[in-house]
């Protein structure tokens, strides 16, 4: 059973990181959707539609990739962690069916319209589509940080006598405390996403000297949403979350940080390696004393290390977790500088004909998806050895009756079928960009299987 | 409360089948109803703006099986775990192949999503289905509450029983030719020319198929699932689902000679919301019959907290009422035959 709980886990990780990096655009392009939208109605301007277009089509081949990438996520509470739904489904279900109910069925039965019916909703009703695929996403967004929100810090449930986890108060499990600054940090991000990529195509059009128009209005459009999006992240949401986990995950904390000694005037390090069976950090580069600053706004602080808490308690990956935790956060400060010198330059009207910084945009795209991606270890990395936090331990939580050799061939089998899919998203999406906003006939603008009139 | 929700989730199943039935059917029939690549390309439309969402249901419907009652989630899902894996990767490949299809035109990127979304389509039809023949022999359960079922053993009704034996295999093609009868209709509603004619062909003679095979499974199944005669002996009044189920199907034969394509697909909605909710009433309350009926689960040991149904009965009745509202504006907006480019030239 040990070995299958592995397999598992990583089964999980795996799947749940790949399907990510599609949500994660596609939420925040449908932001920046409504800003093009909303732009092309204000000034009346074809070219801002053009941009729309442009960008939906991008968006529809990431929204295919990131549904049928997430079914199998619904699927595995089930199939891979069945201890785990028989003990908490009658309260994580609830937020999960809701995202069904009331997000899926808007979202798709809107980009649906906004995808093939432009000419026939009109102006006003296709952007009325391009907000509602918008809200759609953003709901379903946070009835899963909600879920998440719950394993992090159960709230608003009672145990019966058979260890069943049952729903006792509904607005606590909706309106969790943890769930707020969760979900502005978790959109926040996803805004960087699509921000980010949004820049990065409007540079590499600047850069290669071709629908130089466009390359502008997606510079600026990217660096503009771009800036506020990087410093929001940071503070007050990153922060705010940090407290929360101070005050509710102390243990983890100190994981994250890499803090093994319990100390007043703790440092904040910066770069070093946790050697955690020596239980000390190598090569540390540290601020002195702005650890117990930053979690308890005094810089004397006393910040409880690893060895206050038994060893049992521990999150079970410390190395792995505090790389995350440090990676998400170091690039995090580089987007604030990145974002902040662009407006700088877009203020005094240089960065469209700085190569530099375009360069710089244009390279920057992956990292935004690495941070979401190091994020999210963090929290779930950070959660262990618990499945419901200080409830049920996550060794209790998998499927009784499936085995490793099982766990192993559909994973195996996830892993072929997702690398022939990242190809073909890779190769589809240069594709639209290569081919660009402007249309080369009618029949683009619209696709090609349009519908009738009746 | 544990009756409602066995309903609700009865329903959502249904609307599901419904639904994504129609495109699962076109899919598995495009190749042969349409040969060219103008054809195929009409097929596409005439569930290109609707697949996803009917698709919704599926999702919709587990959410709320899992949160109404979550042991039979937990079981059910771990135990058929192989299966289940494979329906996820079916539903990958399907939906790449209708969302990547038009995206290049290509002597071999065409034919080659045309086929994947053919062999797609074909399994997973049957693996529903043999899927729903599993619940109804029911599943090796034990104490325990779990099991898990491998792909197949003996191909027989012992006590080990594997996911496919000749009783599932057999509701696995009875589900093949029901949606293939299902996504005809539907083809034939929303297109004209060859496709159309095509798919009225296809239609009439499956329909003999779907009779047969439709008597043969229904006399198995009163033989294999005690519950389904019990039920119906206690409640007469049940026999209002087979025959609408009857009614259903006849009503496909007699639309079929009258040429009116809209009331063909509606009394194929018909017959398949018969068939599913006479399996529902004659499993009542089981929600997972065991091999040994001791294990069985029922609705009353698989049910989640009364405070929680209730909760979920406010917010479900209100999010169903929207999605049926935008289901009601997609089709009208999307209503009609569909018409599509002679050639494309973009890309």
């Amino acid at each position: 059973m040990e070995q299958a709980l592995g397999v598992h886990r990583l089964h999980f990780a795996f799947t749940i990181a790949f399907h990510y990096i599609f949500p994660q655009l596609t939420m925040g392009l449908a932001l920046l959707l409504v800003y093009l939208k909303t732009k092309a109605l204000r000034t009346n301007d074809e070219h801002y539609n053009r941009a729309a277009r442009f960008w939906g089509r991008i968006f529809g081949i990431n929204f295919a990739v990131g549904v049928v990438t997430g079914i199998p996520m619904e699927f595995q509470f089930g199939t891979n962690w069945a201890a785990f739904s028989r003990a908490a489904g009658g309260v994580i279900g609830q937020t999960l069916a809701m995202e069904g109910v009331f997000s899926f069925f808007l979202e798709s039965s809107f980009l649906g319209l906004f995808l093939f019916g432009e000419k026939r909703l009109g102006r006003i009703g296709h952007w009325w589509s391009a907000f509602l695929v918008w809200l759609g996403s953003w709901l379903s967004g946070y009835f899963i940080v909600a879920t998440n929100a719950w394993m992090q810090y159960p709230t608003g449930h009672r145990v019966d006598s058979h260890g069943q986890i049952e729903l006792a108060s509904f607005w606590s499990l909706l309106l969790n405390k943890w769930v707020f600054w969760q979900y502005a940090h978790t959109m926040l991000g996803a805004v960087q996403t699509a921000t980010f990529v949004m820049a990065a195509v409007g540079a590499f059009y600047l850069l290669t000297k071709r629908h130089e128009s466009y390359g502008r209005t997606f510079v600026k459009a990217g660096v503009l949403v771009g800036v506020v999006a990087a410093i929001l992240q940071l503070f007050p949401t990153g922060d705010a979350q940090g407290k929360l986990i101070a005050d509710h995950q102390p243990v983890t904390l100190a994981a994250m940080e890499g803090l093994f000694e319990t100390q007043s005037g703790a440092p904040l390090v910066i770069i070093g390696q946790p050697d955690v069976q020596k239980r000390r950090l190598d090569n540390p580069i540290e601020i002195p004393t702005m650890l117990s600053f930053l979690t308890y706004r005094q810089w004397k602080a006393n910040v409880r290390g690893l060895d206050a808490f038994p060893q049992d308690q521990w999150p079970d990956m410390i190395a792995l977790l505090y790389y995350s935790y440090h990676v998400m956060v170091g690039l995090g400060t580089i987007f604030i500088a990145v974002m902040v010198l662009a407006v700088l330059m877009l203020w005094r009207q240089r960065l469209y004909e700085s190569r530099g910084m375009l360069w710089v945009l244009m390279l920057c795209v992956p990292l935004p998806y690495i941070a979401n991606t190091a994020g999210w270890m963090t929290a779930e990395l950070g959660r262990q050895p618990w499945i419901i936090y200080g409830l049920m331990r996550t060794a209790h939580g998998a499927s009784p009756q499936v085995g490793a050799g099982n766990a192993w061939f559909t994973l195996i089998g996830f892993m072929g079928l997702y690398a022939v899919l990242g190809i073909l998203w890779l190769f589809l999406v240069y594709r639209e960009i290569e081919h660009g906003p402007e249309p080369d006939d009618s029949l683009h603008s619209e696709p090609a299987v349009a519908i009738a009139a009746d | 409360m544990g009756t409602i929700w066995f309903c609700l989730v009865a329903l959502m199943i249904t609307v599901y089948v419904l639904l994504d039935g129609f495109d699962l059917g076109a899919g598995a029939i495009h190749l042969f109803v349409a040969k060219t690549d103008e054809e195929r390309r009409q097929v596409l439309a005439s569930i290109g703006p609707v697949w996803d969402g009917n698709e919704v249901w599926l999702i919709a419907a587990g959410g709320t099986l899992y949160f109404a009652f979550p042991a039979l989630y937990a079981s059910g899902f771990s135990g058929f775990y192989l299966p289940l894996m494979i329906v996820l990767w079916l539903l990958i490949l399907r939906g790449i192949s209708i969302a990547f299809r038009n995206e290049i035109i290509s002597k071999v990127w065409d034919p080659f999503w045309d086929f994947l979304f053919f062999a797609s389509s074909l399994l997973l039809a049957i693996l529903f289905g043999a899927a729903l023949g599993n619940v109804v022999r029911g599943v090796p359960l034990d104490a325990s509450g779990y099991f898990f079922e491998p792909l197949w053993t003996d191909f027989r009704l012992g006590e080990q029983t594997g996911i496919l034996d000749w009783f599932t295999i057999l509701v696995g093609v009875l589900s093949l030719l029901v949606l293939v009868m299902h996504g005809a209709l539907w083809v034939r509603m929303k297109t004209t020319g060859a496709v159309n004619q095509r798919s009225t062909k296809v239609a009439t003679n499956i329909w003999w198929g779907v009779i047969i095979v439709t008597a043969v499974v229904t006399a198995i199944t009163f033989k294999i699932q005690p519950q389904v005669k019990e039920n119906f002996v206690t409640w007469p009044w049940g026999f209002v689902f087979p025959l609408l189920a009857i009614a259903g199907i006849a009503g496909v034969r007699f639309e079929l000679v009258k040429r009116d394509e809209r009331k063909a697909f509606f009394a194929s909605c018909a017959y398949l919301t018969g068939m599913l909710t006479s399996v529902v009433f004659g499993l009542y309350p089981l929600v997972l019959p065991a091999r040994n009926p001791i294990y069985s689960l029922t609705i009353a040991s698989a049910k989640a907290g009364d405070y929680g149904l209730k909760i979920g009965a406010v917010w479900w009745t209100i999010g169903i009422l929207l999605a049926a509202g935008y289901f009601t504006y997609v089709y009208r907006f999307f209503a009609g035959k569909v018409v599509v480019a002679k050639d494309q030239t973009y890309h």
